[in-house]
């Protein structure tokens, strides 16, 4: 599949939400509804940037009951390659911007009897969307959020207001922070958990649960790995006959476009598996940052997800 | 451009289902060369294609009145072949909008929609139908949203949820399939209700549709093309009511395989939907006779030489052993060797 066509938007509304996240109200440039979506989609947001374009996914924050405009909101990132920095340097109200349409990777259980969302920071996002849908049906939830203080809580407190008896915040300080092992030792059976956050809150999450029995059908997770820089490589695309260099601070994903390519792609996180693309030869090695290939494929070496991963190496031949 | 119906026409009984010449014209063939090849032939489903049955997203033709008739008498006779489990609501009211969209844009002189916020006014002047409801309230339908617009529609519904990595079927419409049953399948994982197809397990085809519909994007439907043969212009011919057509097959003779053996073509085709994140799977059937075939050499040429190519599997599978002999025999009549051109366009 070709990169879904993209939607024109003007950003109506920028908001400071905490001293690091900013909300942006988006709305379609010929002022018609935007498409209607699950709570946990997400869209990828194209900036048109001095160097080059930047594409980062961002959670939608509401429901499709209003279709007037999306919302979503964007951490400044210390690492940042560009496409936060930009979105909080460079986009005030009256920005043109470009989305995809919705895509969902992080979608609630619609056969759940009870769910539990654990987030952390701006992985809050997703879970607003998710609070704000299960708010009007009658299945139980619990939803545990962290931040690192109270003025980084501001949309945690927002939560809260829609669904005061489901909604616990935990405050690094003053403290205490969030005991996923005494939270998830109270679950009844049958819950399906759902967890967003910052890599290692994920990772931690994920272990706890699966040492406490839970079904692998039942852990859910979003973690959008921002490309990662490295050193910069060489790459033959075979099919289209180019030679390109990936920079440091630009994905592999991201040089093949630059270089005209179309390439396929969703989420680009290294989440869903759309970019793949296989290795015709390789002298080197692959640096894979992505959560969607196993192990085994990882060290196979035959195949890559040029959205997050990289490579160390003297040739790389890919199909594309 | 206002279609002209053949209300009457039936699809038991008498069988006086026909093509007129334009409905030929405008038949989906499905074979694109001289041999049969099986490949995985999903494509976008975009508007136009090889013949007008491509034009829009949902096609309504001059069978759409005697067609929903059919589905109807279907209905009141096995009211489970429309089925939803209870966490389907959402997409149920994602395929009425989708169906009513489309089909009010494609076609204004026979559908509108009026919406104010949720206080819609659907008008269905084929079928002398109107309903003010507000969408999102089943109370306001005279039944659940997927029935009332199944009901409306050429071709099956059913609707897919995704959990687990997987396809689940947990609603459908269907009246109209090529022997399987919604009862049967209902709740099934992919892999399970695409049991018992023979080649294709082998060749991991479904690990790799299922990858494929998995990450299917919001308004970039895809569609692909399944055929079979069925004796009559019959509509259902589903497990239950396998005593009606199962001995249909036995009786087709030089004479009457002609006007009886039809080509069966299913155009199916999958949407994201985007409340609910379900999968649509729509699947739209053509018949057409040998003799209707016929009237376009090409394609009777070329359906003569697949049926000959056909792996003697899938000739058990489609249920064509008590006839596939006499059917090439027929067609090879109207075979002359000359060469075929390229795709399934009519000449
Ligand atoms: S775009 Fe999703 S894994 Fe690369």
């Amino acid at each position: 599949m070709t990169p879904a066509a993209t939607i024109p938007v003007v950003v109506r509304e920028v908001r400071p939400v905490t001293p690091l996240i900013r909300r942006f109200t988006l709305a379609r440039e010929d002022g018609l509804p935007l498409p209607a979506f699950s709570a946990g989609a997400h869209v990828v947001v194209v900036m048109p940037g001095a160097a080059r374009t930047l594409r980062n996914p961002y959670s939608l924050m509401g429901t499709s009951a209003d279709l007037s405009t999306y919302d979503i909101a964007v951490r400044l990132s210390e690492t940042s390659r560009g496409g936060s920095r930009f979105m909080h340097e460079a986009v005030a109200p009256g920005s043109k911007l470009a989305i995809t349409p919705p895509v969902n990777l992080f979608p609630l259980d619609k056969l759940a009897r009870r769910h539990l969302l654990l987030c952390g920071g701006v992985g809050i996002t997703p879970v607003s969307a998710h609070v704000r849908e299960l708010v009007h049906g009658g299945v139980p939830f619990e939803v545990h959020c962290g931040a690192r203080s109270i003025e980084h809580a501001t949309l945690a407190l927002e939560l809260r207001a829609i669904a005061p008896d489901a909604v616990a915040i935990h405050l690094d300080t003053p403290g205490p922070t969030m005991d996923v092992e005494a939270i998830l030792a109270e679950q009844p059976l049958g819950t399906h958990l759902y967890v967003c956050g910052p890599g290692g809150m994920i990772e931690n999450v994920i272990a706890t649960a699966r040492a406490a029995g839970w079904p692998e059908s039942h852990i859910h997770w979003e973690r959008f790995t921002a490309p990662p820089a490295g050193k910069p490589f060489e790459v033959t695309l075979s099919r289209s006959g180019k030679r390109i260099t990936v920079p440091p601070e630009m994905s592999l994903l991201e040089a093949i476009e630059a270089a005209g390519v179309d390439a396929p792609f969703l989420c680009r996180g290294g989440a869903c598996g759309q970019c793949e693309t296989t290795v015709l030869a390789l002298d080197g090695t692959l640096l894979h940052h992505d959560v969607y290939l196993s192990a085994d494929q990882k060290a196979a070496g035959d195949r890559i997800m040029p959205c997050v991963s990289r490579a160390d190496c003297r040739t790389l031949v890919l199909d594309r | 451009m206002t279609i002209a119906f053949k209300p009457d026409e039936t699809y038991r009984d008498d069988f006086t289902f026909r093509n007129s010449p334009a409905a030929i014209r405008r038949f989906p063939f499905p074979f694109g060369e001289d041999v049969y090849r099986y490949a995985v032939n999903i494509e976008p489903h975009v508007r136009g294609g090889p013949t007008a049955a491509y034009d829009n997203l949902f096609d309504i033709d001059e069978h759409y009145i005697a067609e929903c008739r059919e589905r109807a008498l279907v209905l009141a006779h096995d009211p489970k072949r429309c089925q939803a489990l209870p966490h389907m609501m959402a997409a149920q009211w994602d395929t009425l909008e989708l169906l009513m969209e489309n089909l009010s844009t494609d076609y204004p002189e026979h559908f509108s929609l009026v919406r104010d916020g949720y206080a819609w006014h659907w008008t269905n002047r084929a079928l002398g139908i109107e309903q003010h409801f507000v969408f999102g309230d089943a109370g306001t339908l005279p039944c659940e949203p997927l029935e009332y617009i199944g009901r409306q529609m050429q071709g099956d519904l059913t609707l897919q949820d995704q959990r687990e990595d997987n396809l689940f079927m947990d609603a459908g419409m269907v009246t109209c399939q090529a022997d399987w049953s919604l009862e049967f399948d209902l709740g099934m994982k992919f892999h399970e209700w695409h049991g018992p197809v023979p080649l294709a397990h082998e060749q991991g085809v479904f690990d790799r549709a299922l990858k494929f519909l998995l990450n299917l994007q919001l308004g970039r439907p895809v569609r692909r093309l399944n055929w079979t043969m069925t004796i009559n212009p019959r509509m259902d011919t589903s497990p239950e009511q396998y005593p009606q057509w199962g001995p249909d097959r036995t009786t087709i003779t030089p004479e009457n395989v002609g006007s009886r053996v039809h080509l069966r073509v299913e155009l199916q085709s999958l949407f994201r939907l985007p409340r609910s994140n379900a999968i649509l799977f729509g699947i739209r059937c053509y018949l057409i006779s040998l003799e209707e075939l016929a009237t376009i050499p090409k394609w009777s040429r070329r359906l003569h030489r697949v049926l000959q190519t056909l792996p003697p599997e899938l000739v058990e599978y489609k249920g064509l052993s008590r006839f596939r002999d006499t059917a090439i025999a027929w067609l090879a009549q109207r075979d002359d060797g000359a060469p075929t051109s390229v795709g399934t366009a009519p000449d």
